[in-house]
């Protein structure tokens, strides 16, 4: 297990590069000269000269490169102008607040989708079971920054039980703080939780028609232990795969959700920066967000290979007996 | 005078899917005594594995559905109890084992744990004692190194292996029935022997009456009492292993004897095969439902249901001829073959 | 000899024919994937005959007559914050939605295949160079690629389709690597092989074909995943550049008006919604129709 730990980590390295070149490429697309389209068309062209002075534009292209990697490594994500602030004390500001927003999110989606699938696929064509499938059908199909507004609209705007924007700090109580978790987290929470209301009945269809669920059902054990124990821990690798892959859509998702209500995360601090035209902030941050994912995939992965013994730890290939 | 430990009566088992009922089992009907051993056999689709399901009411509902009949287990009407009792029942006094090993054991649970939750499901004993049982049930069915083993995966055991250790499972609590669906069938011929001997040798340790589930009659000759010859959902022919063996009746029953490996057979010629498929469940047979593939069908034979009939003590048969004339044809038919292979 | 050729070229049509009837025929008795259809095929007409169906320019601004609630002066669903027709707007939005979502896939799948058949069928260096790169890309969530991309390449029609484009082509790559490499092992591609068929004849003979259904399930689902990232770029302001009515941005505008006038809002997100649902639906029921155990 260590070992394969460990390989993983090693293998991670060159996907972290390539996220690097990646971010570091596309902000070198820019038309034009990238200091003057930051600094905006009043700027003097002393200005502009002093820029890129700083942002080392003057030099060659692996230079750039290099001096950018070498500055990541010792954690220097660079300097905003417009915040005056490091970028690594703007992310580190903000990053919480996306963390909070992102694991209470995932925490409504898995708690309601994964029971919902469960229900779903042991009453397999009962009303119950159509109502789940129609609705995460929708769910899945929902275009979230609109099922955000809608929400301020009712819940803040008509029936004023939340607040339509901002964070409640703690300071202010924890019931502050929840009320303006809800919607946010809700809107943010439909996709994943549809998506996992679907792949939880799928493979939990799958799972209850097998052998082993018959012999737990004929050694007497009660049919909540029998779906709960016997079948949920089968069915749960491909939720896991899909739950891995749904941070990323959270991560996306959680950009736009910000936007609509004002939260002070990493996806609001994007989009102010690109109205803005910090391109340095917009760098640092969607890199951060990448590595971010890189990591809990791996985290994913792993767990994986707990969840499922039958999976060999030293090749790749999943062993079968 | 054998003590009766259960009764089966009329059961009827329909699978209903939209506007079709296929009836599975149509009306079975037969006894075991306790530490009897009882064969069921029949070609797939015959109902067999349906009719032993039924008995634990672990058939799937719906489609399925118990239509009729009665499962007396020890004076107690099975279909009659709670899903509580019932639960009660299984894993405990009845304990079944399937088919294909390689799928019946949970492969994210140690073999361990699923012995112990059959022991603590049933059983109020603490967690230490139920793994000491569990070890001691381990090397009862011949795994080596059992409290090594007990903490491994299904998959890091073999075929055989795994169904010792179902075997393990079904008789930790101690039944008084075990009902093995085809348990021998997935494994290895050399396999099969041992695990067949295993379950006599286990039997007559823990007093169990066995229901052995099989299309293989030389699993009935080596460990049954009786056998029940099951044909599209109907019982054709039941008896003793000598009465079936000695002096099958059914025609159904010749062809099954014919299609059995025996070492007179020369291996070279193909083994005889009774010609056609059963019939399709869904529809209503009228008349015995073997004639369309019979060779001594009459016309009676597709009008008329034939009656279970008592040829000699204990030996019934579902036909309508049960006369000498009949197993003439059959030596007539014998010689024939003779004739054909010389 | 020709007429032989002839007769096979016949006979594969013919079996190709009937497949692709009983395909159709799957779809059309599965209700949902039918309503799919449906929703595709409104979709389609909407945008072509825009002009036709649309009651007034999509355009036309007339401040004297802004925020009209739905049915008021002649306007079927009311008028935005210039005094624009939100129908007609929505109607001419439909065009938008439905040109970015599939040039952008087709973008995508171009390229996405592409990268996926050498990466899968010469494997390899090839394969772990290729592989490495779309791993990368798959570290950003997809919307943020988009968002990235758009900043850098600026506002427009284009630049959408070539950034909801490049971030659909590791996927792509994928699924196609992932087909090429199934095909790829099996006896008749050998065959051909030993036969000494040149690789390119391989490839776009046997390997493409043979890739074709999931291809095509994953390119219909990625149609409303497209869709989607065009009206939440443009929900950001980073999309279609006004006033060229798209879903996204009349939402996007609809928000600020909230109180005064919810419907724009509300209009613009069903349709949004409706026409995702409908392709999901369809892709769902194509996946039932070609190969019910296809994994996607």
């Amino acid at each position: 297990m260590g070992k394969y730990i460990i390989k993983r980590i090693i293998n991670m390295i060159p996907t972290l590069l390539i996220v690097a070149i990646i971010v570091f490429l596309i902000t070198r697309m820019i038309p034009g000269d990238p200091a003057a389209v930051m600094l905006g068309p009043q700027a003097s062209v002393q200005e502009v000269e002093k820029l890129t002075e700083e942002l080392g534009l003057n030099k060659p292209l692996h230079i750039q490169f290099f001096d950018y990697i070498g500055n990541l490594l010792q954690g220097d994500f660079g300097n905003s102008l417009t915040y005056n602030q490091p970028i690594a004390d703007l992310i580190m500001d903000r990053f919480p607040n996306t963390v909070i927003l992102a694991i209470s999110a995932l925490i409504i989606a898995i708690m309601i989708g994964v029971p919902a699938g469960i229900i779903s696929a042991t009453r397999q064509n009962s009303i119950l079971d159509y109502t789940v499938t129609t609705i995460s059908l929708i769910g899945v199909s929902m275009p979230v920054f609109w099922l955000g507004v809608m929400l301020v609209l009712y819940f803040s705007v008509n029936l004023g039980w939340f607040p339509s924007t901002g964070m409640g700090s703690m300071d202010e109580g924890f019931f502050t703080f929840i009320r303006h978790l809800i919607l946010p987290s809700l809107t943010l929470a439909t996709i994943p939780m549809s998506q996992f209301a679907r792949i939880t009945r799928s493979s939990m269809l799958e799972v209850v028609s097998q052998d082993y669920v018959k012999t737990a059902r004929s050694k007497g054990v009660r049919e909540f232990i029998v779906i709960c124990k016997h079948a949920f821990k089968n069915a749960f690798t491909p939720l896991l795969t899909v739950m891995g892959l749904q941070i990323s859509s959270l991560l996306g998702g959680a950009v736009l959700t910000e936007t609509i209500f004002s939260w002070p995360g990493m996806g609001l601090l994007i989009i102010d920066a690109i109205e803005k035209r910090d391109f340095v902030v917009v760098q640092g941050t969607v890199l951060f967000i990448a590595l971010i994912f890189v990591v809990v995939n791996l985290v994913v992965d792993i767990l994986y290979k707990v969840v499922n013994p039958k999976i060999n730890y030293s090749s790749n290939k999943g062993g079968t007996s | 005078m054998p003590e009766e430990l259960l009764r089966v009566e009329n059961l009827q088992v329909e699978f209903r899917s939209g506007l079709t009922t296929t009836k599975a089992v149509n009306g079975v009907s037969f006894t075991l005594n306790k530490k009897e051993n009882i064969g069921i056999v029949g070609e797939s689709g015959s109902g067999k594995s349906v009719t032993a399901t039924s008995l634990l009411r672990l058939i799937p509902e719906p489609p399925g559905i118990i239509s009729d009949g009665n499962i007396f287990f020890e004076e107690k009407d099975l279909l009659k109890l709670s899903k509580k009792e019932m639960r009660a029942i299984r894993g405990n006094e009845i304990s079944m084992i399937f088919q294909d090993p390689s799928t019946s054991l949970n492969p994210v649970y140690t073999v361990g744990n699923q012995i112990i939750e059959s022991i603590r499901t049933h059983e109020k004993i603490s967690k230490k004692e139920a793994k000491q049982k569990a070890i001691k049930m381990l090397e009862l069915v011949g795994i080596p190194s059992p409290e090594k083993r007990i903490n491994m995966y299904p998959h890091e055991f073999s075929g055989g292996m795994r169904q010792r250790v179902m075997i393990a499972i079904a008789l930790a609590c101690n039944p008084k029935l075990l009902i093995a669906d085809e348990p021998t069938t997935a494994l290895d011929v050399t396999v099969q022997a041992q695990i067949l001997d295993l379950m006599k040798n286990l039997q007559d340790e823990f007093n169990t009456a066995i229901i052995m589930i099989t299309h293989d009659l030389g699993v009935v000759w080596e460990t049954c009492d009786k056998v029940l010859v099951m044909y599209a959902g109907n019982v054709v022919e039941s008896g003793t292993v000598e009465q079936i063996h000695d002096n099958p009746m059914h025609p159904y029953t010749w062809g099954l004897l014919d299609s059995q490996i025996t070492e007179s057979v020369n291996n070279d010629e193909p083994l005889p095969t009774i010609p056609g498929s059963p019939p399709d469940l869904s529809q209503e047979v009228r008349g015995c439902p073997f004639a369309a593939r019979c060779p001594f069908a009459q016309d009676i034979c597709f009008s008329k249901k034939p009656e279970m009939v008592e040829t000699e003590d204990n030996h019934y048969v579902s036909c309508h001829f049960q006369t000498k004339d009949k197993r003439l044809d059959r030596k007539e038919q014998q010689n024939d073959r003779a004739i054909v292979k010389g | 000899m020709t007429s032989l050729q002839a007769t096979e070229a016949a006979e594969v049509m013919e079996r190709t024919r009937k497949r692709e009837r009983s395909v159709f025929r799957k779809l059309i008795k599965n209700r949902l994937a039918a309503f799919g259809l449906f929703v595709i095929a409104l979709l389609f007409v909407t945008a072509i005959f825009a002009p036709v169906i649309a009651t007034h320019p999509p355009n036309q601004m007339d401040v004297t007559k802004s925020l009209l609630g739905p049915g008021e002066a002649g306007h079927l669903l009311g008028t935005d914050s210039y005094g624009r027709d939100i129908f007609s707007r929505l109607i001419y939005g439909s065009r938008v939605s439905l040109i970015v979502g599939i040039a952008a896939v087709v973008f995508g799948a171009f390229f996405g295949s592409f990268l996926g058949v050498i990466a899968g069928y010469f494997g390899g260096k090839f394969d772990s160079i290729i592989m490495r790169i779309m791993d990368g890309l798959f570290a950003f969530p997809f919307i943020l690629l988009a968002i990235t991309l758009m900043t850098v390449l600026g506002q427009g029609l284009v630049n959408a389709i070539i950034a909801i484009g490049i971030a659909n082509i590791p996927g792509f790559a994928r699924v196609v690597r992932g087909q090429v490499l199934n095909v790829k092992e099996s006896e008749y591609i050998a065959v051909t092989k030993s036969l000494g068929a040149k690789h390119s004849r391989i490839i776009f003979q046997h390997v493409l074909p043979n890739s074709f259904a999931p291809l095509i399930v994953y390119a219909t689902m990625s149609v409303a995943g497209a869709i989607i990232s065009e009206a939440s770029l443009s929900f950001l302001g980073l999309g279609i550049q006004p006033p060229t009515a798209s879903w996204g941005s009349m939402l996007q505008e609809g928000r600020n008006f909230l109180v005064l006038n919810p419907h724009m809002a509300t209009f613009s997100g069903l349709a949004i919604l409706i026409t995702v649902l409908g392709i999901n639906l369809f892709g769902d029921g194509l996946r039932d129709a070609l190969d019910p155990k296809m994994k996607l």
